[in-house]
This record gives C-alpha cells, sequence and structure tokens, in this order.
C-alpha cells in the first residue's frame, strides 16, 4: 500500500491566505512520528476562493479540502488519517462523491493549466511524469522539421494569449524567415493587466511547460538565445522560474546540442522588470533588456526583423508558450477540437471582483459570459446584482450584463468595444460606478503612460481631470463629448497600443452607462452610491441610540446630539468623508 | 511617467552617509555589460534601500554611464525609490480588483493609523505607505503586501490590526 500524501498549495495566493502556516503545522505533526504520511508541495488549482487548499490522497483516492487553516489541518491529519474518516464539510473536490462545487470545474478544460495544482513545480521530476519534455523528445526522436512545427502550430489555430490575439504560427514563420547568427525568443511575463493574474499561476504552477514552450519555439524559428522578462512584483514566479532552468540545464533541456539535436544550442535566462506597464508592449520591453526607458517603438521593423539589440526576435506570452508542448505533442487537430473557428483552443481567465467563486478558470473559446459568470463563478456575491464585467483591463472595456450572451472568443468580444486581452476579467456588481471605473482606469493609463507621445501623455491627464470632476459633482454640460473628441484623438495619434487603447474604458462606460454619467453630471447623484461627493449623509432616527460615537469623530464638528437622543448632521459642515457611515455600530447613517 | 512621484510636496527625508564601496562588487560584475544600467541600480537599491544620489555619482564615475541617463531610467520605473524608506513597505494593491473590493478604504485606514499620508514614511522610520498595482492575488482582494508576505481579504480594520502586529513585534 502506498503511503498516503498531503498536498498543501503553496501558490502566492494560498500563501496570502494562510497556507504557509498550514503547511508548515502539518510539517511539525510530522516531525512528531506519530502520523506517517508524504508532505508535499503544489500551486494554484484555480480555486482561490477557498484557498488555503489541502489535498489528501490515499487507499481511497483523491480529497481536496478547501479553507484550511493550522487547526482544521490538524484536525484533518487525525480524522481523515489516523480515524479513516474523511471530513466531507471541508471538501470541496473528490472523485468519490459531490461537493456542490462540481460546477466549477465541470465547463473548464485544462491545456495550459494541466500541470497546475497538480505537480510540485520545483521539481522537474513531476512536470517529466506527466508527460513533460516528451513534446521535445517527440521533435528529436523522429527528426520533426523546423518547417513542420511551425506548420503545426498554424494548423493549431493558436493565437497570441498576451492580449494582440495574432497567430503563434505566422508570427514564427516570420521570425524563422530573417536569416542571422544570433536570434532571440522572448517570453513576455510582465503581466501589468492590474486584476489577472493568469501567466503568474502558471508561471508559479508550471514553469516547466513555459519553458518547454521557449525550447521548441527557439528551435523551430532558429533562435539560440532565450530570456523570459518577468515582472519583479511576482518575486515566486521568478525563484521558481530560476529553480526549473537550472535543471533543464542539468538535464540537457538546455544548453548545446539539445536533445542530440546536432547545433541545437540554446540558454534562457530571468531579466526582472521594474515596474513599468508599458514595458508588456514588446517593443518597450525590448528596450528595457537593453537597460533603457521602456518606450515603445516604432513598428515596422517588426521585431521579427529588428528587435532585440536589433536583431530577429520572437516575443510571445506565458500562455501561449505553455500551450506548446500540449499541442505538439497531441496535435494541431486536437488543439483546434476546442474553441471556435477562429479563436481556437481554450483561454485562462482570472476571474474576480464581485464574484462568488473567484480565481483562475480555463475554458474553450465560444463559451458565453453568462456560463463564465453565474455557471463555473456561481453568480454574484452576497446576493447582488451582476452589473458589467471588466475585460482587458486598461486596454479593454464593460460589457453589461444585458450582454451577457456574448461569446468569448476574438471578434464577438471585440464587436462589444471590449477586448479579449490576457484574460483578466473583474466582474462588478450594483454597488460599482461605472463612472468611478473609468476614472480609475485612467488614472492608471495616464501615471503609466510612458510620455512619448503627446495625446497619450496629455490628453489621458485631461481626460482624467473631467472625470475627476464629473465625480465630484463639477460636472459640465459637455462633458460627454468633449471626452468623447479626447477619445479619438488619443487614439488616432498615439504609437503604441498603450495610448490607441487607453480610451476603451471611457468609450465602453459612455456607451453602456450614459445615464449613470448624466446622473452625475445633470442631477449630481451617483447610482452606485460611491462617489462620495455626490452623497448626502443623514441619520435614520429610528435605528440612532445616540451613542455619539458619529459626533466624537466627525472631523468637522458637523454631527450633534445628546448622549442618548437621535443626533444630527448639520449639511452645511459636513465634508462628506463618510467618517461617520464607517464608525456607526447600528446602521444608522443613511447614504441618499 | 512618473515624476508625480519626484514633485509631490512631502519632506524628502534626509539621506545619510552610505558606504559606497559596498556597491564594488556590483560594479565589478556589470562593468562594460550591455544594458546593466537596471541591474546596477536594483543592484544598489538592494544594498541601500534607496537610490541615494552619491550612488549616481560613483557609477557615472566608474562606469562612464551619464547621470541624466541613469536619472531618467530610475524615474521612469516605479521600483526604483530616490529617498530612503521605512523598515517595513507596506504596499497597498490598488489594482482593479482590489479597487472594486473597496481599497480605497485601506489606505485610509492605513493612512490614519499610522498618522502619514499615502507615499510618507513614519518619522520612527519604522513603515513607509506606498500605493501600489497588482500583486497578483486579485482573488483575495483587497490585499496587501509588506516585505516579502502578502496578507489578502482585509478591510479597514482588520489591515491596521496586522501593522499593530508588527508594531507589537518590533517593541518587543
Ligand atoms: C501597453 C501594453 C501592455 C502589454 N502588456 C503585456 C503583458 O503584460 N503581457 C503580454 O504577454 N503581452 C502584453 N502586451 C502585448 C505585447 O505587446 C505582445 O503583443 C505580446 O507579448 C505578444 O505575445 P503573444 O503573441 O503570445 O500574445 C502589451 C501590449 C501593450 C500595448
Ligand atoms: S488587483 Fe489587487 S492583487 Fe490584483
Amino acid at each position: 500500500m502506498s503511503k498516503t500524501q498531503v498536498i498543501v498549495g503553496l501558490g502566492s495566493c494560498g500563501i496570502a491566505a494562510g497556507a504557509s502556516k498550514v503547511y508548515n503545522k502539518l510539517q511539525a505533526i510530522k516531525d512528531m512520528g506519530n502520523v506517517d504520511f508524504i508532505l508535499k508541495k503544489t500551486s494554484c488549482i484555480g480555486m482561490c476562493y477557498k484557498e488555503p487548499l489541502v489535498e489528501i490522497i490515499d487507499e481511497n483516492g483523491s480529497f481536496l479540502y478547501g479553507n484550511i487553516n493550522e487547526d482544521k489541518a490538524a484536525e484533518l491529519i487525525q480524522e481523515h488519517i489516523l480515524n479513516k474518516n474523511p471530513l466531507q464539510n471541508y471538501v470541496v473536490k473528490s472523485e468519490l462523491f459531490k461537493t456542490g462545487e462540481e460546477d466549477f470545474f465541470e465547463s473548464q478544460v485544462k491545456i495550459v493549466l494541466r500541470n497546475c495544482g497538480y505537480i510540485e513545480p520545483e521539481d522537474i521530476n513531476e512536470y517529466i511524469a506527466r508527460t513533460g519534455y516528451e513534446a521535445l523528445k517527440k521533435i528529436a526522436k523522429n527528426n520533426i522539421s523546423r518547417e513542420d512545427i511551425i506548420k503545426t502550430v498554424k494548423d493549431s489555430g493558436l493565437r497570441g494569449r498576451g492580449g494582440g490575439g495574432f497567430s503563434t504560427g505566422m508570427k514564427w514563420q516570420f521570425a524563422y524567415n530573417y536569416q542571422s547568427e544570433e536570434k532571440f525568443i522572448i517570453c513576455n511575463a510582465d503581466e501589468g493587466d492590474p486584476g489577472a493574474f493568469m501567466d503568474r499561476s502558471v508561471l508559479e504552477g508550471d514553469p516547466h511547460s513555459v519553458i518547454e514552450g521557449m525550447i521548441i519555439g527557439a528551435y523551430a524559428i532558429g533562435a539560440n538565445q532565450g530570456v523570459i522578462y518577468c515582472r519583479a512584483e511576482y518575486p515566486l514566479a521568478i525563484k521558481r522560474l530560476n529553480i526549473a532552468l537550472a535543471q533543464a540545464r542539468e538535464r540537457g533541456f538546455l544548453g548545446n546540442n539539445i536533445c542530440g539535436i546536432t547545433g541545437f544550442n540554446l540558454d534562457i535566462y530571468v531579466k526582472e522588470g521594474a515596474g513599468a506597464f508599458v514595458c508588456g508592449e514588446e517593443t518597450a520591453l525590448m528596450a528595457s533588456i537593453e537597460g533603457e526607458r521602456g518606450m515603445p517603438r516604432k513598428r515596422p521593423p517588426f521585431p521579427a526583423e529588428s528587435g532585440l539589440w536589433r536583431k530577429p526576435s520572437n516575443i510571445n506570452n506565458v500562455e501561449t508558450f505553455a500551450n506548446i508542448p500540449w499541442i505538439i505533442y497531441n496535435g494541431a487537430e486536437a488543439y483546434a477540437k476546442y474553441g471556435t473557428p477562429k479563436s481556437a483552443g481554450t483561454k485562462v481567465f482570472a476571474v474576480t471582483g464581485k464574484i462568488s467563486r473567484g480565481g483562475l478558470v480555463e475554458v474553450p473559446l465560444g463559451i458565453t459570459i453568462n456560463d463564465i459568470i453565474f455557471k463555473i463563478g456561481g453568480g454574484i456575491q452576497n446576493g447582488k446584482k451582476f452589473k458589467a464585467v471588466q475585460l482587458g483591463g486598461p486596454s479593454g472595456g464593460c460589457i453589461p450584463a444585458y450582454m451577457g450572451d456574448t461569446i468569448v472568443d476574438y471578434d464577438s468580444l471585440s464587436s462589444t468595444g471590449a477586448i479579449m486581452g490576457s484574460g483578466g476579467m473583474v466582474v462588478m456588481d450594483e454597488t460599482t460606478c461605472m463612472v468611478d471605473m473609468a476614472k480609475f482606469f485612467l488614472d492608471f493609463t495616464a501615471k503609466e503612460s510612458c510620455g512619448k507621445c503627446t495625446f497619450c501623455r496629455i490628453g489621458t491627464k485631461r481626460m482624467l481631470e473631467i472625470l475627476t470632476r464629473i465625480t465630484e459633482g463639477k460636472g459640465e454640460e459637455g462633458d460627454i463629448e468633449k471626452l468623447e473628441e479626447l477619445s479619438y484623438k488619443i487614439i488616432d495619434n498615439s504609437l503604441c497600443a498603450l495610448g490607441q487603447t487607453a480610451p476603451n474604458p471611457v468609450l465602453t462606460t459612455i456607451k453602456y452607462f450614459r445615464e449613470e454619467y448624466e446622473a452625475h453630471i445633470r442631477d449630481k447623484k451617483c447610482p452606485a452610491k460611491k462617489c462620495r461627493a455626490l452623497l448626502t449623509y443623514t441619520v435614520i432616527e429610528d435605528k440612532c441610540t445616540g451613542c455619539t460615537v458619529c459626533a466624537k469623530n466627525c472631523p468637522t464638528q458637523a454631527i450633534s446630539g445628546e448622549r442618548k437622543m437621535v443626533h444630527f448632521i448639520d449639511q452645511d459642515k459636513c465634508i462628506k468623508c463618510g467618517v461617520c457611515f464607517s464608525k456607526c455600530k447600528f446602521e444608522a447613517i443613511s447614504l441618499t | 511617467m512618473r515624476i508625480n512621484r519626484i514633485l509631490q510636496e512631502k519632506k524628502r527625508p534626509e539621506q545619510k552617509e552610505v558606504d559606497l564601496s559596498l556597491l564594488d562588487e556590483k560594479i565589478n560584475s556589470y562593468r562594460g555589460k550591455k544594458g546593466n544600467i537596471i541591474p546596477l541600480l536594483q543592484g544598489a537599491q538592494s544594498i541601500y534601500g534607496y537610490l541615494p544620489d552619491s550612488v549616481f555619482d560613483k557609477l557615472e564615475k566608474e562606469l562612464d554611464i551619464s547621470k541624466s541617463q541613469m536619472y531618467g531610467v530610475a524615474t521612469f520605473y516605479s521600483q526604483f525609490r530616490l529617498s530612503p524608506v521605512g523598515k517595513h513597505i507596506i504596499k497597498v494593491c490598488h489594482g482593479t480588483a482590489c479597487h472594486v473590493q473597496n481599497a480605497t478604504e485601506l489606505t485610509e485606514s492605513l493612512a490614519e493609523a499610522l498618522e502619514i499620508n499615502d507615499g510618507e514614511t513614519t518619522p520612527d522610520g519604522l513603515f513607509t505607505l506606498e500605493s501600489v498595482a497588482c500583486l497578483g492575488c486579485c482573488s483575495l482582494a483587497p490585499v496587501i503586501m509588506i516585505g516579502d508576505e502578502v496578507f489578502g481579504r482585509l478591510n479597514g480594520k482588520s489591515a491596521v490590526k496586522i501593522i499593530n502586529e508588527y508594531k507589537n513585534k518590533e517593541n518587543q
């Protein structure tokens, strides 16, 4: 009988939820020596809403436990392992019985995330045990030509997952076509979209899949040097990448004459970003690797012709590369079987915001937004109403609830004004103010504009000023038109996609939520009750107990009232800071 | 453009004299390498916690990289700091997911508890309060990061509680 395994999910999100403490507790229990089990680590399986997760695999099968803390961990060992009594209430996934969480996994197809949450990412043997590096070996063994690899990638229909959606096979073809002694293969792991963490999860959970994808890409296009540009905010991903690269070198997957292919030499190193959203743009990224300010360059020439250090280069996103070994191993047709004719395969989404089951999901393209949010995501938190979903981050747009049956593929999403983007999906409910959201994104792009193009640098700032004014109750007639005019100018006159797409969050919210803008501008009201300056704070007489807490905390002494008597807010003195509202224990302050 | 960070009207904490010889190893390992400015500045910051003016002088002298170019790079990337920071840097995430889950409340509560504004350092040099975009733990929003440790699913109160634990540890 094999030993019972206890596996703790130690991705960044698990650790943030307390998984390290759980792991240490389990280690302590194991060290005491009364119970015999194997303690292992893995990464994120996508169920972030149930973190920390602990899986126990014994002779009966696998039991995934959710929301485990130190005490529960001890209880698990006692009950599940010693007393042979699985704690069904804590189980979130098992092959043996229903847990109520089946919907989360049912519509998912895991290609990119095939190993995430199943293997110990710091151990190359676990990757290899799940057909890892088989694709590369298949190429070496069967002498698959570089042209055939590119053809397979083209036939699979895989499109770049970094946001642009350009055919990966075509891109490889271009890079292949340019002759050069030196060629680069670059992995874009900058993941700057705030509210997205797909790439981080893949890097932390299955770094070898990205590395294998890069090696295959390098072979196909003829590159001899590789760089992974990873944002510095992901220390765990960087650590695991470096471990994985060292292991790959040791096994001869990197180095000279890789897998016995004469003349195929490649090494890959990790380059840490320094914090600039624009560096996710491919030409800016290359400038940044060269040690410069990350300012985009004019294209053409495209990187395939003149990229890093002016050498032919090919750059792909983390998720794009992670698909490659699967496609080569299983064939183009197997991949194209998923998705729609023009958007093949699967896509990973980071579903966050006001969603019940927030986490990482991988779905075949062609699924509807409603299916992701309601079926997989379990709907909106706290029984609130679904209002909109934001796709594509600062370059993307909001899709309103009534368009929830929109199909998730490149073309359908673009026709709404949003974009597929890199896969961030932020769900909003009735308490989210759309003008505030537009302002949030413009604040982001105004700060992150590299400053090269005038319209992007100054235009975003002017738009931000107008939006700020509107949310402060100082909006004027004509502001919406001004925003639209500025938007089109910025789109028209910017060099890179940062500027060209920066106005999207504003344009889509105006398109779908114009009445909300008008309520702010004309009626000086924020329907979502989010914009503080537009709210009126009053005491609800029935609920006020006269505890005096609000009066004591009011910074402008706008609240008066005797102890045990109903209090009163002087609207002339009120600066709408919201302190009374947050301090009142009796919910006796109303917002209108 | 991160010029805002420098123009902000806050007192720039005084720069103490630093031991520049600590930098020699980095300088030697990057001498003559292409694309060395960012790793050099990252290396210097990991030694001193920020980039003292004297570091720029030294790098210019030793490596013949102009200060204008180095300051250009240092002010372009959000990672680089030009003033000393507190022992613990509290990064409050203001990414989209955290914004939707009311990250503003965290910054406000922490600012109130620490009696500093966003971007400032406490007079005792213990804490610096900072806003950042997305720490990649969006499903646990709102999130803060102190050192390498991430804390999720917070509200104003629980965030302040974490800071108090840090304070208590320091006072022991
Ligand atoms: C402002 C801006 C930010 C970007 N950020 C990223 C990013 O963080 N990660 C990424 O993979 N691509 C990003 N891109 C897209 C890249 O320029 C490029 O299209 C992509 O890396 C190509 O890889 P793919 O074909 O595999 O998608 C960004 C583009 C722009 C304009
Ligand atoms: S938005 Fe805060 S962690 Fe991503």
